[in-house]
């Protein structure tokens, strides 16, 4: 990493634990879910981004990390122990969602999975004996942390910092490893990276795997932010949101759900506030996004890689324009 | 060269439909050996070359690979038993380096898929990838993306993956197409210094007849999905069969 990455993640990680101190009660709140959606969206970003396979079923693995850790803990199991084993639960059921990608791509895979995330949000609506149904589970205890309380909002939200760093640099040590070289071949040239011996059929199930344990670890800290939980924010609609997020921020960026999510959680919230724009704040959102998709479609993070490669085509065209030149030159002499 | 054939393809068909696209194919390639195929449009060379490497099913016939049985083994395997390819068409990942390239062409010879993953970034052959990129010239553009170099370019980036896990035998699936006349010889220069230095096998697909003449030791023609001749240059080239029904006379 050079020194002006770590400089940028030290001045980033200085806001980051300074401004819920400038806060109120909402406002924490709102940084609270945005970091939760960076996690479950870097999770969307490995599987679509990097490893190039599509998903409308991620708020699926969202809803089951976190009625997993709202279950567990009614069952006075520690949150400890019960936010692991909705991720564990979610990367084994992301293993098996990744089988029907080994027989299909592009839309049908993303029909595929949005029919996966039908079902689960069914079953979470239907099995009220497990679930609570319609009605949901309530009361979601916070977790302590060796005598700690983290019940208070301040609290919770530097927890939920601290996992979302943490999950930021696995997936950094990750991407950095051979295996995110395999997800980027996949990605880019599936039948090349087989003849080369990259398991095709391996990283698929990995990336979406792994991709689901994330959205796994953010449905448990979720539960426990809103201690409420119902069925709505695990539909289709709440999958295609997330999938935005991963699009908007810059598919296979590093940072892109940092953006993304902030398009897609702060963004609203923010145009709320704005006058006159407070009646209209969900179209002004819609256009901001269609805007962005049509100015932007590789996502936010790509404008520094568009200016860099504007700024060689330029510099290629004056060399090739003062080569003919010099040519000319030498012709007429 | 008369070693026990690194590659032996016997009695090898397939047909879609009626057509009989390759029809009892036979052949050896020896170890060390550059092994020409040549023939018209629509003579079975592609799916002769498709069946050899796992893309397609053969209907009949046998593969060996170093006197085993790899008839029915799919790319991955083949890759892992010594087989390294390009294709007709470019095949490098844009996004990546060309340093990256060439690593990721390897690193999955390095090791379980777990241990890969606390490996470092390069695999440890970082070195490795660097000593093909000055064999290869291109070490320029190392550092830049594959999908922004030149068509020439990238077909040295596309040649140079298919040796970095140092297979035994290489599929070279034409490739002079798309590159500058002028840069075709310095293509055969550069696949017979690897020929030499790596004592690989390599099998050829090419129309330039010209730069197979020059690179390849052997050369088997194809008409209508059966082997019409199997010899050096100079046999092919005088062979009245092969002249009447492909090269002219």
């Amino acid at each position: 990493m050079k020194a002006r990455h770590l400089l940028l993640a030290g001045i980033a990680a200085a806001v980051l634990l300074v401004w819920p101190h400038f806060l109120k009660s909402y406002g924490i709140y709102l940084l609270s879910y945005w970091l939760i959606y960076i996690i479950a969206t870097m999770g969307l970003n490995l599987t679509v981004g990097y490893a190039g396979q599509k998903s409308l079923g991620h708020a699926a693995f969202f809803g089951i990390g976190a009625y997993t850790v709202a279950i567990l803990l009614k069952a006075g199991v520690s949150f400890w122990l019960g936010l692991p084993a909705g991720a564990l639960l979610c990367f084994a059921v992301g293993l098996v969602l990744g089988f029907p990608a080994l027989r299909v791509q592009t839309i049908y895979l993303a029909f595929a999975t949005l029919g996966f995330n039908t079902a689960v949000w069914l079953l979470i609506r239907n099995e009220e004996w497990l679930t609570g149904g319609t009605f949901g589970i309530n009361n979601i205890a916070r977790p302590e942390l060796f005598g700690f309380s983290l019940e208070g909002n301040k609290a919770y939200y530097h927890l939920v910092l601290v996992i979302t760093v943490l999950m930021g640099l696995l997936l950094w040590g990750l991407l950095r490893s051979p295996w995110g070289k395999a997800f980027t071949a996949l990605r880019d040239n599936p039948i090349r990276a087989e003849s080369l011996g990259v398991s095709v059929r391996g990283y698929t199930l990995l990336s979406f795997a792994i991709g689901a344990a994330y959205a796994g670890v953010a449905g448990g800290l979720f539960a426990s932010l809103v201690q409420f939980i119902e069925p709505a924010p695990f539909n289709v609609a709440a999958s295609i949101m997330m999938y935005l997020m991963v699009v908007v921020g810059g598919p296979g960026y590093f940072l892109g759900p940092v953006l993304g999510a902030a398009v897609g959680v702060i963004l609203p919230e923010w145009l709320r506030d704005v006058p006159g724009v407070a009646n209209w704040y969900l179209p002004a959102f819609g256009a901001a996004v269609v805007l962005l998709m049509v100015w932007l479609p590789d996502g936010l993070l790509s404008i520094p890689d568009r200016l860099k490669a504007r700024r060689e085509a330029r510099e290629a065209s004056a060399l090739r324009a003062a080569t003919a030149a010099a040519t000319r030159q030498e012709v007429s002499a | 060269m008369s070693a026990a054939p690194l590659l032996k393809v016997s009695e090898l068909r397939k047909s879609y439909d009626a057509i009989r696209a390759v029809d009892g194919v036979s052949f050896e390639v020896r170890p060390g050996e550059i092994f020409g195929v040549i023939g018209p449009n629509g003579s079975g060379k592609t799916t002769l070359f498709n069946s050899m490497l796992g893309q397609i099913r053969p209907d009949a016939g046998r593969i060996e690979l170093q006197g085993q049985d790899v008839t029915h083994l799919g790319p991955l395997q083949l890759n892992r038993r010594g087989v390294g390819r390009t294709f007709q068409t470019l095949q490098v990942f844009g996004r990546m380096s060309v340093r990256d390239n060439l690593i990721v062409a390897a690193q999955e010879h390095q090791g379980s898929m777990l241990k890969r993953l606390f490996m470092p970034g390069d695999s440890g052959l970082g070195a490795k990838a660097d000593a093909l990129i000055d064999q290869f010239r291109i070490g320029h553009v190392a550092h830049k993306k594959a999908g922004q170099l030149s068509y020439g370019q990238q077909k040295l980036v596309d040649i140079g993956m298919a040796f970095m896990s140092d297979p035994a035998l290489v599929l070279l699936d034409e490739p002079c197409a798309g590159v500058n006349p002028s840069l075709v010889g310095g293509l055969s220069r550069l696949l017979k210094e690897l020929n030499e230095t790596r004592r690989g096998s390599f099998v050829v697909i090419e129309h330039n007849m010209d730069f197979v003449m020059d690179l390849c030791h052997r050369i088997m023609v194809m008409v209508e999905g059966r082997v019409m001749a199997i010899g050096t240059p100079a046999e092919i080239r005088a062979n009245r069969q092969v002249l009447d029904a492909y090269l002219g006379s």
